[in-house]
Protein backbone atom coordinates (compact mmCIF):
# COMPACT_ATOMS: atom_id res chain seq x y z
CA UNK A 1 0.00 0.00 0.00
CA UNK A 2 0.96 3.67 -1.37
CA UNK A 3 0.92 6.12 1.56
CA UNK A 4 -2.19 8.43 1.05
CA UNK A 5 -0.62 12.10 0.31
CA UNK A 6 2.83 11.26 1.95
CA UNK A 7 5.50 10.57 -0.32
CA UNK A 8 8.81 10.06 0.95
CA UNK A 9 10.04 10.71 4.33
CA UNK A 10 11.94 13.82 5.10
CA UNK A 11 15.78 14.09 6.67
CA UNK A 12 16.08 15.98 9.01
CA UNK A 13 19.53 16.52 9.79
CA UNK A 14 20.75 17.56 13.29
CA UNK A 15 23.89 19.71 13.39
CA UNK A 16 25.88 20.56 17.03
CA UNK A 17 26.89 24.04 16.93
CA UNK A 18 29.46 24.56 19.43
CA UNK A 19 28.53 27.35 22.11
CA UNK A 20 25.91 28.64 19.83
CA UNK A 21 23.27 25.71 19.99
CA UNK A 22 21.47 23.63 17.24
CA UNK A 23 20.93 23.54 13.72
CA UNK A 24 18.26 21.61 11.85
CA UNK A 25 18.08 21.23 8.18
CA UNK A 26 16.02 19.68 5.07
CA UNK A 27 15.69 19.47 1.67
CA UNK A 28 12.25 20.55 0.47
CA UNK A 29 10.80 18.11 -2.37
CA UNK A 30 11.40 21.02 -5.23
CA UNK A 31 14.90 21.02 -4.04
CA UNK A 32 15.04 23.76 -1.88
CA UNK A 33 17.12 23.61 1.60
CA UNK A 34 15.14 25.36 4.72
CA UNK A 35 16.69 24.69 8.09
CA UNK A 36 16.55 26.13 11.86
CA UNK A 37 19.15 27.19 14.24
CA UNK A 38 17.98 27.14 17.55
CA UNK A 39 19.87 29.55 20.28
CA UNK A 40 20.87 28.20 23.94
CA UNK A 41 18.88 31.57 24.45
CA UNK A 42 15.69 30.45 22.74
CA UNK A 43 16.31 32.88 19.90
CA UNK A 44 15.02 30.40 16.56
CA UNK A 45 17.02 31.43 13.31
CA UNK A 46 14.94 30.47 10.24
CA UNK A 47 17.17 29.69 7.64
CA UNK A 48 16.25 29.92 3.71
CA UNK A 49 19.90 28.46 2.05
CA UNK A 50 21.26 29.72 -1.39
CA UNK A 51 20.47 28.29 -4.73
CA UNK A 52 23.26 28.73 -6.09
CA UNK A 53 25.68 27.84 -3.00
CA UNK A 54 23.80 25.68 -0.84
CA UNK A 55 26.29 26.26 1.90
CA UNK A 56 25.53 29.53 2.52
CA UNK A 57 22.36 31.45 3.70
CA UNK A 58 20.53 33.90 1.24
CA UNK A 59 17.64 34.62 3.83
CA UNK A 60 18.08 34.07 7.99
CA UNK A 61 15.10 35.59 9.93
CA UNK A 62 15.28 35.87 13.59
CA UNK A 63 12.84 34.89 15.42
CA UNK A 64 11.55 35.48 19.27
CA UNK A 65 10.50 32.05 20.89
CA UNK A 66 7.29 33.33 20.68
CA UNK A 67 7.19 34.20 17.36
CA UNK A 68 8.72 30.82 16.11
CA UNK A 69 5.66 29.44 18.38
CA UNK A 70 3.27 31.38 16.41
CA UNK A 71 5.09 30.20 13.13
CA UNK A 72 5.07 26.75 14.67
CA UNK A 73 1.39 27.45 15.35
CA UNK A 74 0.37 28.42 12.11
CA UNK A 75 2.47 25.57 9.91
CA UNK A 76 1.45 22.95 12.55
CA UNK A 77 -2.42 23.15 13.34
CA UNK A 78 -3.78 22.10 10.01
CA UNK A 79 -0.89 20.01 9.19
CA UNK A 80 -1.83 17.63 12.19
CA UNK A 81 -5.46 17.14 10.92
CA UNK A 82 -3.88 15.83 7.32
CA UNK A 83 -1.43 14.27 8.90
CA UNK A 84 -4.37 11.98 11.02
CA UNK A 85 -5.95 11.67 7.96
CA UNK A 86 -3.09 10.02 5.91
CA UNK A 87 -2.69 8.09 8.60
CA UNK A 88 -5.94 6.00 7.83
CA UNK A 89 -4.08 4.44 5.04
CA UNK A 90 -0.54 4.40 6.17
CA UNK A 91 -0.49 1.24 8.90
CA UNK A 92 -1.43 -1.94 6.74
CA UNK A 93 -4.32 -3.44 8.02
CA UNK A 94 -5.72 -0.18 9.63
CA UNK A 95 -8.35 2.23 9.19
CA UNK A 96 -8.74 5.27 10.93
CA UNK A 97 -11.77 6.97 9.63
CA UNK A 98 -14.19 9.77 10.63
CA UNK A 99 -17.48 9.43 10.00
CA UNK A 100 -20.62 11.50 10.73
CA UNK A 101 -23.99 11.06 12.29
CA UNK A 102 -26.89 12.74 10.55
CA UNK A 103 -30.19 13.22 11.14
CA UNK A 104 -31.45 10.69 9.61
CA UNK A 105 -29.16 7.88 11.03
CA UNK A 106 -31.12 5.16 12.42
CA UNK A 107 -28.39 5.50 15.60
CA UNK A 108 -29.13 9.03 15.98
CA UNK A 109 -30.05 9.24 19.75
CA UNK A 110 -28.84 6.28 20.54
CA UNK A 111 -26.56 4.91 22.59
CA UNK A 112 -23.29 3.26 21.33
CA UNK A 113 -23.90 0.38 22.64
CA UNK A 114 -27.37 -0.75 20.73
CA UNK A 115 -25.13 -0.17 17.13
CA UNK A 116 -23.35 -3.72 18.68
CA UNK A 117 -20.19 -2.07 16.31
CA UNK A 118 -17.83 -3.77 17.62
CA UNK A 119 -19.30 -7.27 17.56
CA UNK A 120 -20.78 -6.61 13.56
CA UNK A 121 -17.76 -5.28 12.49
CA UNK A 122 -14.67 -5.39 14.80
CA UNK A 123 -14.63 -1.35 14.61
CA UNK A 124 -14.15 0.34 17.81
CA UNK A 125 -15.24 3.58 18.40
CA UNK A 126 -12.53 5.73 20.12
CA UNK A 127 -13.73 8.86 20.27
CA UNK A 128 -16.78 11.60 19.60
CA UNK A 129 -16.16 14.89 18.13
CA UNK A 130 -18.98 16.79 19.57
CA UNK A 131 -19.00 20.96 18.30
CA UNK A 132 -15.59 22.19 19.15
CA UNK A 133 -15.21 19.25 21.65
CA UNK A 134 -14.54 15.95 22.12
CA UNK A 135 -15.24 12.83 23.69
CA UNK A 136 -12.26 10.43 23.98
CA UNK A 137 -12.85 6.77 24.73
CA UNK A 138 -16.58 7.16 25.44
CA UNK A 139 -18.69 4.72 27.54
CA UNK A 140 -21.12 2.08 25.66
CA UNK A 141 -24.06 4.52 27.09
CA UNK A 142 -22.73 7.42 25.46
CA UNK A 143 -25.51 8.70 22.91
CA UNK A 144 -24.92 9.50 19.76
CA UNK A 145 -26.85 12.88 18.52
CA UNK A 146 -26.91 14.19 15.02
CA UNK A 147 -24.14 16.45 13.85
CA UNK A 148 -21.51 13.79 15.74
CA UNK A 149 -18.48 12.67 14.10
CA UNK A 150 -17.66 9.04 15.09
CA UNK A 151 -13.51 8.36 14.93
CA UNK A 152 -13.51 4.97 14.41
CA UNK A 153 -10.56 2.54 13.98
CA UNK A 154 -10.62 -1.31 12.48
CA UNK A 155 -10.43 -3.12 9.40
CA UNK A 156 -10.65 -1.09 5.84
CA UNK A 157 -13.95 -3.55 5.43
CA UNK A 158 -15.49 -3.26 9.20
CA UNK A 159 -15.18 0.78 8.35
CA UNK A 160 -17.19 0.79 5.31
CA UNK A 161 -19.59 -1.94 6.74
CA UNK A 162 -20.12 0.15 10.09
CA UNK A 163 -20.67 3.48 7.43
CA UNK A 164 -23.11 1.60 5.80
CA UNK A 165 -25.03 0.84 9.53
CA UNK A 166 -24.76 3.93 10.63
CA UNK A 167 -26.09 5.92 7.39
CA UNK A 168 -23.30 7.76 6.92
CA UNK B 1 42.94 65.33 45.77
CA UNK B 2 44.58 61.90 44.55
CA UNK B 3 40.80 60.57 44.49
CA UNK B 4 39.97 63.09 42.10
CA UNK B 5 43.19 62.81 40.07
CA UNK B 6 42.40 58.59 39.93
CA UNK B 7 38.58 59.50 39.22
CA UNK B 8 39.43 61.88 36.26
CA UNK B 9 41.91 59.34 34.85
CA UNK B 10 40.19 56.23 34.60
CA UNK B 11 37.30 58.07 33.71
CA UNK B 12 39.08 59.70 30.82
CA UNK B 13 40.26 56.12 29.97
CA UNK B 14 36.59 54.24 30.13
CA UNK B 15 35.39 57.13 28.16
CA UNK B 16 38.05 57.18 25.55
CA UNK B 17 37.28 53.17 25.07
CA UNK B 18 33.79 54.03 24.46
CA UNK B 19 34.08 56.38 21.78
CA UNK B 20 36.60 54.16 20.12
CA UNK B 21 34.38 50.75 20.53
CA UNK B 22 31.77 53.03 19.06
CA UNK B 23 33.84 53.75 16.07
CA UNK B 24 34.92 50.41 15.57
CA UNK B 25 31.49 49.31 15.82
CA UNK B 26 30.27 51.57 12.71
CA UNK B 27 33.04 49.90 10.49
CA UNK B 28 32.09 46.85 11.44
CA UNK B 29 35.52 46.02 12.80
CA UNK B 30 36.61 44.71 16.52
CA UNK B 31 37.11 47.07 18.82
CA UNK B 32 40.46 45.35 20.30
CA UNK B 33 43.36 47.13 17.84
CA UNK B 34 41.55 50.31 19.06
CA UNK B 35 41.85 49.67 22.41
CA UNK B 36 45.30 48.37 22.24
CA UNK B 37 46.41 51.82 20.34
CA UNK B 38 44.64 53.40 23.18
CA UNK B 39 46.65 51.70 25.81
CA UNK B 40 49.97 52.81 23.60
CA UNK B 41 49.03 55.89 23.88
CA UNK B 42 48.17 55.94 27.67
CA UNK B 43 51.27 54.35 28.33
CA UNK B 44 54.91 55.49 28.56
CA UNK B 45 56.32 56.73 25.91
CA UNK B 46 52.95 57.52 24.47
CA UNK B 47 50.89 60.56 23.82
CA UNK B 48 49.22 61.21 27.15
CA UNK B 49 50.79 58.89 29.67
CA UNK B 50 48.93 57.66 32.76
CA UNK B 51 50.07 58.89 36.34
CA UNK B 52 47.62 57.65 39.03
CA UNK B 53 45.65 54.71 37.60
CA UNK B 54 48.02 52.52 36.43
CA UNK B 55 47.21 50.61 39.64
CA UNK B 56 43.45 50.09 38.89
CA UNK B 57 44.09 49.53 35.25
CA UNK B 58 46.64 46.11 36.47
CA UNK B 59 44.81 44.82 38.85
CA UNK B 60 41.05 45.28 36.60
CA UNK B 61 43.28 43.81 33.62
CA UNK B 62 44.15 40.83 36.03
CA UNK B 63 40.21 40.19 36.40
CA UNK B 64 39.86 41.03 32.36
CA UNK B 65 41.92 38.01 31.69
CA UNK B 66 40.52 35.82 34.42
CA UNK B 67 36.59 37.15 32.78
CA UNK B 68 37.24 36.13 29.50
CA UNK B 69 38.65 33.29 30.09
CA UNK B 70 35.46 32.12 32.84
CA UNK B 71 32.90 33.18 29.48
CA UNK B 72 34.75 31.08 27.06
CA UNK B 73 34.37 28.43 29.81
CA UNK B 74 30.66 29.09 30.41
CA UNK B 75 29.97 28.79 26.03
CA UNK B 76 30.72 24.84 26.32
CA UNK B 77 29.50 22.36 28.73
CA UNK B 78 31.94 19.54 29.10
CA UNK B 79 30.23 17.07 27.41
CA UNK B 80 29.91 18.95 24.10
CA UNK B 81 33.86 19.91 24.27
CA UNK B 82 34.80 16.13 24.87
CA UNK B 83 32.32 15.62 22.21
CA UNK B 84 33.37 17.55 19.58
CA UNK B 85 37.01 17.21 20.23
CA UNK B 86 36.59 13.33 18.82
CA UNK B 87 35.23 15.02 15.71
CA UNK B 88 37.19 17.80 15.00
CA UNK B 89 40.77 16.62 16.42
CA UNK B 90 42.04 16.40 12.61
CA UNK B 91 41.29 19.50 11.50
CA UNK B 92 42.30 20.81 14.85
CA UNK B 93 45.62 19.05 14.65
CA UNK B 94 45.92 20.67 10.93
CA UNK B 95 45.25 23.94 12.41
CA UNK B 96 47.95 23.58 15.60
CA UNK B 97 50.30 22.23 13.06
CA UNK B 98 49.73 25.07 10.36
CA UNK B 99 49.53 27.91 12.27
CA UNK B 100 51.85 27.15 15.68
CA UNK B 101 55.03 26.75 13.42
CA UNK B 102 54.98 29.56 11.67
CA UNK B 103 55.51 31.76 14.93
CA UNK B 104 58.35 29.27 15.98
CA UNK B 105 59.60 29.47 14.01
CA UNK B 106 59.78 33.01 13.37
CA UNK B 107 60.66 33.24 17.19
CA UNK B 108 63.77 31.30 16.44
CA UNK B 109 64.60 32.94 13.60
CA UNK B 110 64.62 36.26 15.26
CA UNK B 111 66.81 34.90 17.76
CA UNK B 112 64.92 34.19 20.55
CA UNK B 113 64.89 32.08 23.38
CA UNK B 114 63.48 28.64 22.63
CA UNK B 115 60.23 29.17 25.31
CA UNK B 116 60.08 32.58 23.86
CA UNK B 117 59.43 31.06 20.06
CA UNK B 118 56.81 28.81 21.74
CA UNK B 119 54.66 31.92 23.21
CA UNK B 120 55.53 33.18 19.76
CA UNK B 121 54.10 30.06 18.30
CA UNK B 122 50.55 30.24 21.01
CA UNK B 123 50.09 34.16 19.80
CA UNK B 124 50.00 32.88 16.11
CA UNK B 125 47.57 29.81 16.63
CA UNK B 126 44.71 30.62 18.40
CA UNK B 127 41.86 32.58 16.26
CA UNK B 128 39.84 35.18 18.24
CA UNK B 129 36.61 33.27 19.15
CA UNK B 130 35.05 36.45 20.25
CA UNK B 131 35.79 38.22 16.67
CA UNK B 132 34.35 34.64 14.70
CA UNK B 133 31.26 34.60 16.96
CA UNK B 134 30.47 38.63 15.95
CA UNK B 135 31.87 38.14 12.51
CA UNK B 136 29.41 34.98 12.02
CA UNK B 137 26.45 36.64 13.86
CA UNK B 138 27.37 39.85 11.85
CA UNK B 139 27.24 38.36 8.35
CA UNK B 140 24.24 36.31 8.93
CA UNK B 141 26.39 32.97 8.77
CA UNK B 142 25.87 31.05 11.70
CA UNK B 143 23.14 28.77 9.83
CA UNK B 144 25.62 28.06 7.22
CA UNK B 145 27.15 24.80 6.63
CA UNK B 146 30.77 25.71 7.10
CA UNK B 147 29.96 27.30 10.46
CA UNK B 148 30.01 23.74 12.31
CA UNK B 149 33.53 23.39 10.79
CA UNK B 150 34.83 26.67 11.89
CA UNK B 151 32.91 26.77 15.25
CA UNK B 152 34.79 23.44 15.52
CA UNK B 153 38.34 24.13 15.05
CA UNK B 154 37.66 27.42 17.61
CA UNK B 155 36.61 24.85 20.54
CA UNK B 156 39.54 22.43 19.70
CA UNK B 157 41.83 25.65 20.38
CA UNK B 158 39.92 26.59 23.07
CA UNK B 159 41.13 23.42 24.45
CA UNK B 160 44.08 23.45 23.22
CA UNK B 161 44.75 26.48 25.21
CA UNK B 162 43.40 25.01 28.65
CA UNK B 163 46.68 22.34 28.13
CA UNK B 164 49.04 25.33 26.57
CA UNK B 165 48.81 28.05 29.14
CA UNK B 166 49.74 25.67 32.43
CA UNK B 167 51.98 24.40 29.90
CA UNK B 168 54.04 28.22 29.26
CA UNK B 169 53.35 29.22 32.74
CA UNK B 170 54.93 26.33 34.40
CA UNK B 171 58.27 26.99 31.76
CA UNK B 172 57.92 30.51 32.53
CA UNK B 173 58.39 29.88 36.01
CA UNK B 174 60.65 26.72 36.01
CA UNK B 175 63.05 28.82 33.89
CA UNK B 176 64.01 25.94 31.15
CA UNK B 177 62.63 23.42 29.68
CA UNK B 178 64.11 20.41 31.93
CA UNK B 179 63.66 22.53 35.50
CA UNK B 180 59.79 23.40 34.05
CA UNK B 181 59.47 19.62 33.79
CA UNK B 182 57.56 19.05 37.34
CA UNK B 183 55.42 22.61 37.69
CA UNK B 184 53.97 21.58 34.05
CA UNK B 185 53.30 18.19 34.99
CA UNK B 186 51.94 19.46 38.06
CA UNK B 187 49.49 22.03 35.68
CA UNK B 188 48.96 19.40 33.09
CA UNK B 189 47.83 16.68 35.93
CA UNK B 190 45.45 19.31 37.62
CA UNK B 191 43.72 20.46 34.70
CA UNK B 192 43.19 16.85 33.91
CA UNK B 193 42.05 16.22 37.34
CA UNK B 194 39.48 19.33 37.00
CA UNK B 195 38.35 18.56 33.46
CA UNK B 196 37.55 14.98 34.76
CA UNK B 197 35.37 16.21 37.61
CA UNK B 198 33.56 18.52 35.63
CA UNK B 199 32.47 16.31 33.65
CA UNK B 200 31.52 14.25 36.29
CA UNK B 201 29.85 16.53 38.86
CA UNK B 202 29.28 19.49 36.95
CA UNK B 203 25.78 19.66 37.32
CA UNK B 204 25.73 19.04 41.00
CA UNK B 205 28.04 21.76 41.59
CA UNK B 206 26.02 23.90 38.68
CA UNK B 207 23.46 23.03 41.18
CA UNK B 208 24.88 24.02 44.45
CA UNK B 209 25.65 27.65 43.32
CA UNK B 210 22.70 28.64 41.34
CA UNK B 211 20.34 30.98 43.15
CA UNK B 212 17.64 33.32 41.27
CA UNK B 213 18.97 35.93 42.51
CA UNK B 214 20.63 37.68 40.49
CA UNK B 215 22.97 39.60 42.75
CA UNK B 216 23.63 37.00 45.40
CA UNK B 217 24.56 34.42 41.68
CA UNK B 218 26.63 37.34 40.56
CA UNK B 219 28.82 37.40 43.76
CA UNK B 220 28.83 33.87 44.41
CA UNK B 221 30.65 32.92 40.72
CA UNK B 222 32.90 35.86 40.54
CA UNK B 223 33.85 35.04 44.05
CA UNK B 224 34.62 31.22 43.11
CA UNK B 225 35.61 32.57 40.04
CA UNK B 226 38.39 34.45 41.64
CA UNK B 227 39.00 31.89 44.63
CA UNK B 228 39.46 29.20 41.87
CA UNK B 229 42.15 31.25 39.88
CA UNK B 230 43.92 31.96 42.14
CA UNK B 231 44.64 28.82 44.05
CA UNK B 232 45.62 27.80 40.04
CA UNK B 233 47.92 30.57 40.35
CA UNK B 234 49.28 29.43 43.22
CA UNK B 235 49.78 26.26 42.02
CA UNK B 236 51.63 27.85 38.55
CA UNK B 237 48.17 26.70 36.68
CA UNK B 238 47.61 29.80 35.41
CA UNK B 239 44.62 31.62 37.17
CA UNK B 240 43.15 31.59 33.57
CA UNK B 241 43.25 28.19 32.79
CA UNK B 242 41.35 27.74 36.86
CA UNK B 243 38.48 30.49 35.75
CA UNK B 244 38.33 28.55 32.16
CA UNK B 245 37.89 25.20 34.05
CA UNK B 246 35.25 27.07 36.59
CA UNK B 247 33.56 28.01 33.32
CA UNK B 248 33.32 24.32 31.91
CA UNK B 249 32.26 23.22 35.45
CA UNK B 250 29.28 25.21 35.49
CA UNK B 251 26.11 24.64 33.04
CA UNK B 252 22.45 24.62 32.50
CA UNK B 253 20.70 27.40 34.43
CA UNK B 254 24.17 28.68 36.61
CA UNK B 255 25.77 29.04 33.39
CA UNK B 256 22.74 30.44 31.55
CA UNK B 257 22.21 33.13 33.86
CA UNK B 258 26.15 33.67 34.79
CA UNK B 259 26.79 34.39 31.28
CA UNK B 260 24.15 37.37 31.09
CA UNK B 261 25.50 38.48 34.25
CA UNK B 262 28.86 38.80 33.76
CA UNK B 263 29.20 39.41 30.17
CA UNK B 264 29.01 43.20 30.75
CA UNK B 265 31.67 43.04 33.35
CA UNK B 266 33.83 41.01 31.56
CA UNK B 267 33.63 43.82 28.35
CA UNK B 268 34.27 46.47 31.14
CA UNK B 269 37.45 44.30 31.93
CA UNK B 270 38.64 43.22 29.12
CA UNK B 271 38.92 46.34 27.97
CA UNK B 272 40.79 47.18 30.43
CA UNK B 273 43.27 44.22 29.54
CA UNK B 274 43.55 45.49 26.22
CA UNK B 275 44.79 49.14 27.32
CA UNK B 276 46.87 47.57 29.95
CA UNK B 277 48.51 45.78 27.49
CA UNK B 278 49.19 48.56 25.85
CA UNK B 279 50.16 50.59 27.96
CA UNK B 280 53.15 48.27 29.35
CA UNK B 281 54.04 48.54 25.44
CA UNK B 282 56.30 51.45 24.47
CA UNK B 283 55.09 52.36 21.03
CA UNK B 284 58.66 53.25 20.16
CA UNK B 285 59.77 49.77 20.21
CA UNK B 286 56.93 48.78 17.90
CA UNK B 287 58.59 50.01 14.55
CA UNK B 288 61.86 47.85 14.64
CA UNK B 289 59.61 44.93 14.83
CA UNK B 290 56.79 45.97 12.55
CA UNK B 291 58.59 44.52 9.52
CA UNK B 292 58.36 41.37 11.13
CA UNK B 293 55.09 41.40 12.85
CA UNK B 294 53.99 42.10 8.79
CA UNK B 295 55.48 39.24 7.59
CA UNK B 296 54.28 36.66 10.49
CA UNK B 297 50.51 38.33 10.06
CA UNK B 298 50.65 37.52 5.68
CA UNK B 299 51.99 33.93 6.64
CA UNK B 300 49.09 33.37 9.25
CA UNK B 301 46.99 34.61 7.37
CA UNK B 302 47.61 32.69 4.21
CA UNK B 303 47.59 29.17 6.65
CA UNK B 304 44.75 30.38 8.61
CA UNK B 305 43.57 30.40 5.15
CA UNK B 306 44.24 27.13 4.80
CA UNK B 307 43.41 25.63 7.72
CA UNK B 308 39.83 26.71 6.91
CA UNK B 309 39.69 25.52 3.36
CA UNK B 310 40.81 22.04 4.34
CA UNK B 311 38.64 21.64 6.78
CA UNK B 312 35.25 23.13 5.23
CA UNK B 313 36.88 20.71 2.01
CA UNK B 314 36.80 17.40 4.42
CA UNK B 315 33.14 18.31 5.81
CA UNK B 316 32.16 18.62 2.10
CA UNK B 317 31.59 22.20 1.83
CA UNK B 318 31.62 23.56 -1.71
CA UNK B 319 34.34 26.05 -2.50
CA UNK B 320 32.86 29.48 -1.62
CA UNK B 321 32.25 27.70 1.61
CA UNK B 322 36.34 26.58 2.12
CA UNK B 323 37.26 30.28 1.55
CA UNK B 324 34.41 31.59 3.56
CA UNK B 325 35.67 28.97 6.38
CA UNK B 326 39.29 30.27 5.69
CA UNK B 327 38.93 33.51 5.90
CA UNK B 328 36.94 33.55 9.27
CA UNK B 329 39.84 32.13 11.38
CA UNK B 330 42.09 34.61 10.20
CA UNK B 331 41.51 36.94 13.13
CA UNK B 332 43.63 36.85 16.04
CA UNK B 333 42.51 39.45 18.66
CA UNK B 334 42.14 38.54 22.95
CA UNK B 335 43.75 35.09 23.57
CA UNK B 336 46.95 35.82 21.49
CA UNK B 337 47.00 39.17 23.99
CA UNK B 338 46.56 36.85 27.11
CA UNK B 339 49.19 34.28 25.89
CA UNK B 340 51.60 37.19 25.36
CA UNK B 341 50.97 38.60 28.49
CA UNK B 342 51.81 35.94 30.36
CA UNK B 343 55.64 35.68 28.72
CA UNK B 344 55.43 39.79 28.98
CA UNK B 345 54.82 39.58 32.93
CA UNK B 346 57.34 37.22 33.27
CA UNK B 347 59.93 39.85 31.96
CA UNK B 348 60.87 37.38 29.36
CA UNK B 349 61.50 38.41 25.73
CA UNK B 350 61.42 42.03 25.62
CA UNK B 351 60.57 42.64 22.17
CA UNK B 352 57.85 40.02 22.46
CA UNK B 353 55.48 42.54 23.23
CA UNK B 354 55.65 44.99 20.75
CA UNK B 355 55.70 42.39 17.88
CA UNK B 356 52.49 40.39 19.28
CA UNK B 357 50.85 44.22 19.41
CA UNK B 358 51.53 44.65 15.71
CA UNK B 359 50.75 41.09 14.62
CA UNK B 360 47.34 41.27 16.36
CA UNK B 361 46.95 45.07 15.49
CA UNK B 362 47.37 43.91 11.82
CA UNK B 363 45.41 40.52 12.04
CA UNK B 364 42.48 41.63 14.03
CA UNK B 365 41.61 44.75 11.64
CA UNK B 366 42.60 42.28 8.50
CA UNK B 367 40.69 39.23 9.91
CA UNK B 368 36.66 40.81 9.89
CA UNK B 369 37.62 42.71 6.25
CA UNK B 370 39.07 39.45 4.70
CA UNK B 371 36.00 37.46 6.22
CA UNK B 372 33.85 40.08 4.59
CA UNK B 373 35.45 39.90 1.46
CA UNK B 374 36.01 36.16 1.22
CA UNK B 375 34.19 35.96 -2.47
CA UNK B 376 36.02 38.50 -4.05
CA UNK B 377 39.20 36.59 -2.90
CA UNK B 378 38.19 33.44 -4.52
CA UNK B 379 37.55 34.89 -7.17
CA UNK B 380 40.91 36.66 -7.63
CA UNK B 381 42.91 33.74 -6.12
CA UNK B 382 40.96 31.00 -7.64
CA UNK B 383 41.67 31.99 -11.26
CA UNK B 384 45.46 31.96 -11.58
CA UNK B 385 45.80 28.27 -10.10
CA UNK B 386 42.97 27.22 -12.58
CA UNK B 387 45.05 28.93 -15.44
CA UNK B 388 48.41 26.99 -13.84
CA UNK B 389 46.74 23.20 -13.49
CA UNK B 390 43.99 23.19 -15.53
CA UNK B 391 43.79 22.69 -18.90
CA UNK B 392 43.34 26.07 -21.07
CA UNK B 393 40.07 26.87 -22.08
CA UNK B 394 39.66 27.52 -26.35
CA UNK B 395 38.03 30.71 -24.99
CA UNK B 396 40.72 33.67 -24.66
CA UNK B 397 40.30 34.99 -21.12
CA UNK B 398 37.88 38.27 -21.13
CA UNK B 399 40.38 41.06 -20.00
CA UNK B 400 38.56 44.35 -19.73
CA UNK B 401 42.02 46.16 -20.22
CA UNK B 402 43.14 44.26 -23.31
CA UNK B 403 41.97 45.90 -26.00
CA UNK B 404 40.00 43.79 -28.45
CA UNK B 405 41.33 42.45 -31.60
CA UNK B 406 40.02 43.81 -35.14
Amino acid sequence: MRPGGGGTRMDIQETNLPGVGLRHDFTTRAGRQLGVVTHRTGRRDLLVYDRDDPDACQEVVQLTEEEADALAELLGAARLVEHLAALTQRIEGLAIDWLPIRGTSPYAGKAIADTQARSRTGVSIVAIVRGDGAIPAPAPDARLEPGDTLVVVGTARGVKELAKLLGS
Amino acid sequence: MHGAAVLLELGGVILGLGVLGRLAGRFGLSAIPLYLLAGLAFGEGGLLPLVTAQEFIEVGAEVGVILLLLLLGLEYSAAELVGSLRSALPAGLVDLGLNFLPGLVAGLLLGWSPLAAVVLGGVTYVTSSGIVAKVLGDLGRIGNRETPVVLSVVVVEDLAMAAYLPLVTGLLVGGGLLAGAVPVGIALATVALVLLVAVRYGETLSRLVFTPNDEVLLLVILGLTLVVAGMAQRLQVSAAVGAFLVGIALSGQAAEAAHSLLTPLRDLFAAVFFVFFGLQTDPRSIPPVALAAAALAVVTAATKVATGWWAARRAGVGPRGRWRAGTILVAHGEFSIVIAGLAVAAGREPALGPLATAYVLILAVLGPVLARASEPLRVALARPFTALGGRRSARPPADAWRPREP
